[in-house]
């Protein structure tokens, strides 16, 4: 992209921009994770990838701003995250013992 | 140096979603969250950047890692087949082109529009301190919301995973 090469021909320091386009680039990641993949456990991995996008935006906008708050809700963030992975992980458990199956199109109960 | 970082972020996370085998997934995204912590360290964010390790990659992947070796990753055979992914239908993937576009149109504009954003004010690093400080006195009760958050979850997880006896 030309704003991007412009950019690094000026100054070599990285921009606030810089890290908007890396937090986009790794949300696109996960998403196309939580899309694409068959596994629950990859799944959940792609769901940290997009939490940590996000993270990196807060810290890129709170260091922009001179602010502590990016890092606050960092560790929300965090703290969710934690509570997500462990029940999301129990869950995936519980499934496995129902049927062996990892795949998320092999739990059809409740489909109507 | 936020190059470096940034290539390593994405290429891991990259073979994250790409790999087979999950116990190789969630030891790349550890590489991923050790070069996020370099970002968090070039942005002049300890604390994010020490959370990160310990909290993410000491843990959060830890669990993961236990999960997947418990549950004895069946990984060849959730490999999905040609034919029966839902994504490859007709409809599903004229909806996903359609969505890329708009998203594509929609980051150049905004990156267009927006122009540059300069550099980062100079050498502001927020110390733990401040943040402790803020953590305890501003964002009191979100903190102590976020404690009965954690006793809820680690409930459900019990309750979730324990043997069903009868």
């Amino acid at each position: 992209m030309r704003w991007c090469w412009r950019e690094r021909n000026r100054t070599d320091v990285p921009t606030l921009n810089h890290y908007l386009v890396l937090s986009a680039v790794l949300f696109a990641i996960g998403t196309a994770g939580v899309f694409v993949r068959r596994n629950l456990i990859t799944i959940l991995l792609s769901i940290e990838i997009m939490l940590n996008a996000v993270n990196l935006t807060f810290v890129a906008f709170g260091r922009a701003l001179g602010s502590a708050d990016g890092q606050i809700i960092v560790f929300f963030v965090m703290t969710v995250a934690a509570a997500e992975a462990a029940v999301g992980l129990a869950i995936v458990i519980s499934l496995f013992r129902h049927q062996e199956s990892l795949n998320p199109d092999s739990f059809t109960a409740l489909r109507w | 140096m936020f190059y470096a970082f940034g290539a390593v972020a994405v290429v891991t996370s990259l073979l994250v979603i790409a790999q087979r085998n999950p116990i190789h997934s969630v030891l790349l995204l550890i590489a991923s969250f050790g070069a996020l912590s370099g970002l968090y360290v070039l942005l002049d964010a300890p604390f994010a950047a020490v959370i990160q390790i310990i909290v993410y990659a000491g843990a959060i992947m830890v669990l993961f890692l236990f999960v997947v070796m418990l549950l004895n990753a069946p990984h060849e055979e959730t490999e999905f087949d040609e034919r029966t992914h839902p994504l490859l239908r007709k409809g599903a993937m004229r909806l996903g082109a359609l969505l890329a576009v708009v998203l594509i149109t929609e980051l150049i504009w905004a990156l267009r529009k927006g122009g540059e954003s300069g550099a980062f004010p100079s050498g502001s690093v927020t110390s733990v301190g401040a943040i402790g400080r803020s953590l305890f006195t501003e964002y009191a009760f979100p903190f102590e919301v976020t404690s009965i958050l954690i006793l809820v979850a680690m409930v459900g997880a019990v309750v979730l995973a324990r043997k069903e006896s009868h």
